[in-house]
């Protein structure tokens, strides 16, 4: 039998604190770069001002430590705990909270969680979404994004009809990010989850935003070849930068699929804004 | 970049007869922040025929929940949220004087509508551009709704904040014409 590996919760709550610090105050260089490669293609005057207003917001907030966005996010967890891992001085779950808490104090955070019914503040931006996977080994990826409330409200999950096809859901996802419009803060990354069930279609398209901006889905098959072609639909549209116009929509889309039910196909879309802020790191 | 006009708050209907669709404008004065919770209490309040707690003759309502502040600064990071949320609400704060709005995305029919029918304006700002939009403020206070932690109304001395007129007094809209100009769809949108 392996040994049990120990972490202790405080080394989780200091890492998760560190990477909603850290991913709030600094773009990552993937969406920096998509960001400049989009600046090589865009025409529309007020579409490449937003795009270089995107590139010298960044580098104020990674010189200044002043949030890239007043959204600092609802913050989202994904862990990938090792079935070999046993977490020790006290609970997982309570750890991650204490770490969200930390870091929307020290980076003075807008505090963005509220009840749904009476919208009263938690005060603390916790309690954060966290979604756990138990994997093989003894590691722990702990990933932290903190999602805009903006692009949220413009993502969706439709259960189509099975026979849809690839075209269909090239169709489904293009009028999609054509309602949002300038919404959702565009240049947008498209996360797409497809298959699954209702609730894995909405989690595995939420996952495919972890990617790096515009690396293409790992089989190189039809997922990939359905990003190209979403892409390429989605930028005909002329929302642009912003809303403003222009050839730079999205920046990317990232599908990721799952085997369905015979009589379903769930296809969600998160809508990611430029501002695409997530860390992750491994214990 | 075409067009750039400086623009004073409070507004003047002249200031904003001269404002068109894709104008870029540099703002400068105050302008009140208030989004979801403090628009349901303005209009709650003129629901009941109570004084607003700041006057909206010629003002501008930027939608707006910034950062705290850190030690030593005016403000955190600010910028724009969605307007669209606001657009049941804003019909009634047009009908009482309020001549200029700050925000992001679309607006409904009826606001479109209104804005004409006033002579306002419906500015846009850049969206997740906050460090870089905190730079043009210089003070900042609470006024209003303080209970609303991020969501107060906080009345804002901007310099030079960097706008767009999305959509004008003559009822023209920024988004619209830009899909027009820059769209190359394939299919029409029919049967969609």
């Amino acid at each position: 039998m392996p040994p049990v590996r120990e972490i202790s919760a405080e080394t989780i709550t200091e890492t998760v604190r560190k990477l909603y610090l850290l991913t709030n105050v600094s773009l990552g260089g993937d969406v920096r770069d998509a960001v400049r490669e989009g600046l090589k293609r865009e025409t529309s005057p007020a579409g490449r001002d937003a795009l270089e207003k995107i590139l010298e917001n960044a580098d104020i907030a990674e010189e200044t430590g002043i949030p890239i966005c007043q959204d600092t996010g609802l913050p989202i967890v994904f862990l990938e705990l090792g079935q070999d891992v046993h977490v020790s001085g006290g609970d997982l779950g309570a750890a991650v909270q204490e770490g969200i808490r930390r870091a929307s104090r020290d980076g003075y955070f807008r505090k963005s969680v509220c009840d749904p019914l009476t919208r009263e503040n938690t005060g603390d931006n916790t309690p954060a979404v966290v979604h756990t996977e138990i994997v093989p080994g003894d590691g722990l990826r702990i990933a932290v994004m903190a999602k805009g409330g903006g692009s949220e409200n413009m993502s969706s999950v439709d259960m189509m009809l099975p026979g849809a096809g690839p075209e269909g859901i090239r169709d489904l996802v293009v009028e999609r990010v054509r309602r949002a419009g300038p919404n959702p803060c565009p240049p947008v990354i498209v996360g797409v989850g497809i298959g699954g069930s209702l609730e894995r279609a909405a989690l595995i398209s939420k996952k495919a935003l972890l990617r790096p901006v515009g690396r293409p889905h790992p089989s190189g098959g039809p997922p990939a070849l359905l990003e190209r072609e979403i892409l390429e639909g989605i930028n005909r549209l002329g929302i642009g930068p912003q809303g403003y116009g222009g050839a730079v929509t999205a920046l990317a889309v990232h599908v990721e699929m799952e085997p369905c039910h015979l009589a379903s196909l769930p296809v969600a879309v998160t809508l990611q804004c430029h501002a695409a802020r997530h860390r992750e790191e491994t214990l | 970049m075409k067009n750039v006009q400086r623009v004073e708050t409070p507004l003047s209907p002249d200031a904003v007869s001269r404002l068109r669709c894709g104008d870029r404008v540099l703002l400068s004065g105050f302008v009140y922040t208030a989004r979801d919770q403090a628009h349901r209490r303005m209009f709650d309040a003129l629901a009941r025929g109570e004084v607003l707690p700041f006057p909206l003759e010629g003002q501008v309502i930027f939608y707006a929940g910034p950062t705290p502040a850190p030690p030593g600064a005016v403000i955190g990071a600010v910028g724009p949220t969605t307007a669209s949320r606001m657009d049941r609400y804003t019909p009634a704060l047009l009908e009482r004087g309020l001549r200029g709005m700050i925000g992001k995305g679309k607006r409904s029919a009826e606001v479109v509508a209104a804005i004409r029918k006033h002579g306002a304006v419906y500015f846009g700002a850049m969206g997740g551009v906050a460090a870089l939009l905190s730079r043009c403020v210089r003070e900042a206070s609470v006024v209003a709704y303080g209970d609303l932690g991020p969501e107060a109304v906080r009345k804002l001395l901007v310099e030079e904040f960097p706008l767009i007129v999305v959509n004008d007094r003559e009822g023209r809209d920024l988004y619209e014409e830009a899909v027009r100009t820059f769209g190359r769809e394939r299919r029409s949108p029919a049967g969609t």
